[in-house]
């Protein structure tokens, strides 16, 4: 076991946990914050995506010991009072159905349009598309998700 | 149309949860005193077990108990069923082989449960699981249906010889043969539908609790149809009487067909915490899901489709063996039966239809329905004829289409269904204009420019949902009645509440549904609560699959408000004064039509409520229920086109456009409709381009996980064009045909039929992959042949 110290949607949390816990284990089982899916063991699906220090990072594939210290961010504290504009997006264009996938898609696109602001590059549909490789969702068939990115980036 | 109402693309009502990370699934439920299951899986296609040595998991500290196979049976927990019985065309009953939620002796695919361990923690049951020792004798294996039908192949089940479960036929075979004997064209092919696994992002998961006190068991699962789960789990698998059992199935994350079934894992959790007193968890994970959850597909056919002089189709038929798996699933015989071969007159008048179906036990995971069963199979069969005999016969695919058409309602075909409204050539004027058909040849000059081949594909689908009606399907071998139920309260505050026996995992109800009363009632759709999914709320309901929600499950909330209405006026009638005729509901009132008489929606509630002041005879209340029976299956129907683009070098293919144009009949919401049909043709360009389960002759899987099962990502899809051109059901009340389906079951063939058509050779089999494609490239001799 192994005591760690780490900063979650902007609170304090302190815990012993076995040196094996994942993050994704640690979010959902000792914090109780549910909202971070598991959906596959390869790395692949991403609805595990969370923010670790400002980028986003698949908490499945992440030992908690690794994080002392650590902002963590995940999608119950994306909303700041009001839903951040890309909770609002994936609502406005239908960019969910059964939802599983959902935090991770919000996760994983609200780093996506803060790396290409902080570059200066566009955000194209194209590479949206190939910025999603990380995530998967069987229900949308990808089409409203990548119209709710588009629409988030342009109102971030 | 009001901007709530039928027909308005209201935002759904139930993201807030699932944007915010409040959704409530299975794995999220947690509760005092709670304990976790890992079963023990043969790591073998096929085996004997000759023991099982749990001594050293059981001594691991935080290990609760290891249960197994003998255990479970010798508590009288009953063999899994299959619930649609089908006889071989000789008159004899299904071969159906036993299968127990743990396998006692023997073992017949792999991932098949042996034992169960229960721990304190999830990581100590996997690790104790490890820890139990099987004494397996290996077995040859047999994973290809056709190999399992030869003499010399491996026997599965001592009841099934030969390994067939039944050789069933629809249609009449010899007027068929004498049709195509007579045919002047005939056009032949061998099909293969490949093996999918369904892949719902959210695993499978159970929680079962075990009230010694009250001798009452509550079950949270990860089920599309809990009623069903309950009436299985109670009257066939012994586990608790009806009444003494709760199943409970909360925000599920995706269906597809494969959370429909009652599977071993929660018969063996909802076993155990009676056995350890203890709630008990399981959860599965993706690797797990590969080898446990129901696969989908996997047909091997051959088909002959004749044509007359005047390239009119006169006979058709069909010999097609289907893999089922180890053991029969819940629908496993229906699907490849009356949900498939039913489906081979496609949109066409086709006087003679003749299908031939063999089911076959192989070692692999059981397969049933996955979106579309057995009508994707149907339309990839008849569609892919069509594409092959128009290139055959050198004229138009659409155009040798549209001269086969049915144009005349209600039409029956020779295979049971009765086709009762559809535009079928309206469809497809719609999807050519739509996808500009037109311009495809400049466009293919332009990519034989860039070096790149380029190609056109049709597909004219049809379905049917709603199955039904229930004694019909019963005739059929069905074990259940496919109506739908529901009750519609309204409080006295005037606030609605619709319990329905419908389910959501996706389909957005919660939405869909309250506008509907919204409409009715002319109401606030903020007014209205959607509940289902639990046995304790909601009387009873068959579920959600087929693609039944909208058609079955939404005309029984219509049947229930038709009761509540004619109580309203009712009551409005005797406070206003007037005659029940007169009343009408409107604006959050209710009123005396051209007069300035009226009281509050609300107000009509509390009258109900309060009964100081009612009719003579009324009961108090304003709550009615209803069971809704459909008269006949729905027809969705549509036309699909895909374009490709194909690099000869590398045999990659994009999908540089895809034009739907569906018939749902009424649409409630065109927004949640054209979701659910980007998800079904993602799924179907899946299946058409990357998806497929693979199995070694020796049944262990290869393809167990997204490391290796390709999975559509957003870089291998287009933006899709969806239109609608909806004529409507004249057999439900609202005039609805259903739309979950239709893309997963429409896709497939527009996909290679436009791929075939690009690379000049039609010998390509699903999944297109790069590989496939430019193997089948090389074999045509287009690779260098860009001109």
């Amino acid at each position: 076991m192994t005591s760690i110290k780490m900063t979650v949607n902007g609170k304090s949390v302190e815990k012993e946990v076995a040196d094996q816990t994942l993050l994704s284990e640690f979010l959902r089982e000792n914090l109780r914050l549910t909202g971070t899916h598991v959906g596959c063991d390869t790395s692949q699906c991403g609805a595990c995506t969370v923010h670790v220090n400002g980028k986003s990072v698949k908490s499945c594939t992440t030992l908690a010991v690794s994080l002392d210290g650590a902002e963590v961010t995940t999608i119950e504290g994306v909303a700041n009072g009001e839903l951040h504009p890309m909770q609002v997006a994936f609502n406005d264009n239908h960019g969910l159905q059964c939802g599983f996938c959902t935090p991770g898609m919000i996760m994983s696109g609200i780093d996506m349009v803060n790396r290409y602001k902080a570059s200066g590059q566009e955000l194209t549909s194209d590479a949206i598309r190939h910025e999603l490789e990380g995530n998967i969702c069987r229900c949308t068939g990808y089409h409203n998700i990548v119209k709710s990115i588009q629409d988030a980036a342009a109102k971030m | 149309m009001s901007e709530q109402g039928i027909g308005a693309r209201v935002k759904r009502k139930e993201d807030k949860r699932f944007t915010t990370g409040k959704g409530k699934y299975t794995d999220d439920v947690r509760h005092e005193n709670q304990a976790y299951a890992a079963f023990v899986r043969s790591p073998y296609a096929h085996a004997n077990v000759n023991g099982i040595d749990a001594s050293e998991a059981e001594a691991m500290d935080g290990v609760i108990a290891v249960l197994n196979g003998a255990q479970l049976t010798g508590d009288e927990i009953g063999n899994i069923i299959c619930g649609w019985a089908v006889n071989s065309k000789d008159g004899s009953p299904m071969n159906m082989g036993a299968w127990s939620a743990l396998a006692t002796s023997k073992v017949r695919y792999l991932g098949d449960a042996v034992a169960v361990v229960i721990a304190e923690t999830q990581a100590l049951a996997r690790q104790a699981a490890e820890a139990v020792l099987v004494d397996y004798e290996v077995l040859p294996a047999v994973v290809s249906a056709v190999k399992a039908l030869k003499s010399d192949a491996p026997q599965l089940h001592d009841n099934a010889p030969g390994n067939l479960i039944f050789d069933w036929e629809i249609g009449e075979e010899a007027a068929t043969d004498a049709a195509l004997a007579g045919a002047a064209h005939i056009t032949e092919m061998k099909i293969v539908n490949n093996r999918l696994a369904p892949n719902p992002m959210e695993p499978r998961s159970a929680v079962a609790t075990y009230d010694e006190a009250e001798e009452h068991y509550t079950l949270y699962t990860t089920s599309q149809n809990p009623h069903v789960a309950r009436l299985i789990l109670s009257a066939f698998y012994n586990v608790a009487p009806e009444h003494k059992l709760r199943v409970i199935a909360p925000d599920v994350g995706g269906g597809f067909g494969a959370k429909i079934y009652v599977y071993p894992e929660e018969i063996v959790c909802l076993w155990a915490s009676m056995k350890t007193n203890r709630s008990v968890k399981w959860t599965s994970d993706r690797s797990e899901a590969f080898v446990t959850d129901a696969h989908g597909r996997d047909h091997v056919s051959t088909a002959r489709m004749g044509f007359d002089e005047n390239n009119k189709i006169v006979g058709f038929k069909v010999d097609t063996v289907a893999n089922l798996g180890a053991y029969m699933s819940l629908f496993s015989s229906a699907v490849p039966t009356y949900l498939y071969a039913t489906l081979l007159s496609g949109q066409y008048n086709i006087a003679n239809i003749h299908c031939n179906v063999r089911t076959v036990y192989t070692n692999t995971v059981p397969v049933d329905a996955y979106r579309g069963a057995g009508r994707p199979e149907a339309c990839y069969l008849v569609e892919r004829m069509m594409e092959t005999a128009a290139r055959e016969l050198g004229v138009d695919p659409s155009e040798l289409r549209r001269g086969n058409f049915i144009g005349e309602f209600p039409h029956q075909t020779p295979v049971i269904m009765a086709y009762d409204a559809g535009d079928f050539a309206g469809n497809l004027d719609q999807s050519k204009e739509a996808a500009d058909v037109a311009g495809f040849a400049a466009r293919k000059a332009a990519s034989v420019a860039n070096g790149k081949l380029r190609g056109l594909g049709y597909s004219c689908y049809i379905e049917a949902c709603g199955i039904a009606p229930s004694a019909a399907v019963g005739s059929l071998g069905a074990g259940v009645g496919l109506w739908e139920s529901a009750e519609v309260r309204v409080n006295p505050v005037g606030t609605i509440e619709v319990l329905t026996g419908s389910h959501s995992h996706g389909q957005g109800h919660e939405t869909t549904f309250a506008q509907v009363v919204a409409d009715r009632f002319d109401l606030p759709i903020e007014n209205i609560q959607i509940v289902h999914g639990d046995t304790d709320k909601v009387q009873f309901g068959m579920g959600t699959y087929g693609s039944r929600s909208a058609a079955v499950g939404l005309s029984a909330i219509v049947k229930a408000m038709d009761k509540v209405e004619a109580k309203v006026k009712k009551i409005a009638a005797h406070i206003l004064e007037a005659s029940e005729e007169d009343i009408v509901i409107e604006g959050g009132q209710v009123k005396v039509a051209g007069t300035d008489k009226a009281m509050g929606w609300h107000e009509v509630g509390l009258t109900a409520y309060m009964a100081h002041n009612l009719p003579e005879g009324m009961e108090p209340g304003l709550k009615e229920g209803a069971f809704y029976d459909p008269v006949n299956f729905t027809f969705p129907a549509g036309t699909y086109i895909c374009e490709v683009e194909v690099d000869p070098e590398t045999g990659v293919t994009t999908i540089e456009r895809f034009t739907a144009v569906d018939d749902f009949g009424t649409i409630i919401n065109p927004m949640i409709v054209e979701g659910q049909v980007h998800g079904g043709l993602a799924q179907g360009i899946g299946q058409a381009m990357l998806e497929g389960v693979v199995y070694d002759d020796d049944g262990q899987l290869l393809t167990g996980s997204y490391m290796d099962y390709t999975m559509p990502r957003a870089d291998d899809l287009p933006f899709y064009k969806v239109l609608h051109n909806s004529t409507v059901c004249p057999n439900n009340p609202l005039g609805i045909k259903g739309c979950g389906e239709a893309g997963a079951i429409g896709a497939p063939p527009a996909v290679i039929n436009a791929i075939t058509d690009a690379i000049g050779n039609n010998d390509l089999a699903m999944p297109a992959t790069p590989q496939n494609v430019w193997a089948a490239i090389q074999a045509s001799g287009k690779s260098i042949a860009v001109q």
